[in-house]
């Protein structure tokens, strides 16, 4: 009868007997499934082999220990190693997290020194003055209301009190202040983004 | 326009396997493993 289609259980006995055999058709048996599983969580190549390998390495010392107690579910067993291995790693990691440069990916393309271009505080001082030129442009009341929420950080209630109108009266202003400007900034094409 | 459809075939899927050289590890391991008893006492060597 060949190894090949001889049971788990069978194999597992066979190599606690000393056949080297068996351990090799058990992996080769179940390689596939271990290592998808380990890289349906790690998602990464180099990682799921160094888990696959660490999972077989406790297995095979596990067995040649006399540790293991057959109960015919030898590839759950693995699984179960192959699991808590993976969530050794998440852990590790999460204690010493780690970036890596990849093809497609490479952290100096969204890290910088800190400081903006002389490019992009012209962009923004311009963005700023057509904003303000925009402001000038609407009803004194809905100017008013505007200006005193987004650059003086009103509440609504107090706007009201110093403009003397209702709550809701303060807020109407505010919605067609934005209703207008957002009219102007459509009708000039107006580029407010960088 | 099937002719554009048939064109291109996905790529086939391969099945994602450990690299043969862990394999050879595992196995070059697992005979390189010899494990002593000695009273409630159990000692591991491994063999090159």
């Amino acid at each position: 009868m060949k190894l090949e289609n001889v049971q788990d259980a069978v194999l597992v006995r066979q190599y606690l007997e000393g056949n080297e055999k068996g351990i090799e058709v058990l992996i080769i048996r179940h390689k596939q499934r271990i290592y998808n599983f380990i890289f349906s969580k790690v998602l990464d190549r180099d990682i799921s082999e160094d888990i696959f390998q660490d999972t077989f390495i406790k297995v095979i010392r596990t067995l040649k220990k006399g540790k293991y107690n057959e109960e015919g579910k030898f590839l759950p067993w693995v699984m179960r190693i192959a699991h808590n291995l993976v969530i050794d790693h998440f852990r590790r990691n999460k204690r010493m997290p780690k970036f890596q440069s990849r093809n497609d990916f490479d952290i100096f393309d969204v890290i910088s020194d800190g400081e903006e271009s002389m490019e992009y505080e012209m962009i923004t001082f311009q963005m700023h003055e057509d904003v303000r030129r925009l402001i000038e442009e609407l009803p004194e009341d809905q100017k008013e209301v505007l200006v005193m929420r987004i650059f003086k950080e009103m509440s609504f209630k107090e706007i009201a009190a110093a403009t003397h109108v209702s709550i809701n009266t303060a807020l109407g202003r505010m919605r067609y202040a934005l209703i207008n400007l957002r009219k102007v900034i459509d009708k000039n094409q107006i580029i407010l983004t960088r | 326009m099937a002719q554009l459809y048939n064109e291109s075939f996905p790529e086939p899927v391969k099945p994602m396997v450990p690299k043969e050289e862990t394999v050879k590890f595992l196995l070059d391991f697992s005979k390189a493993l010899s494990v002593t008893r000695y009273k409630n006492m159990t000692f591991e060597t491994l063999n090159n």
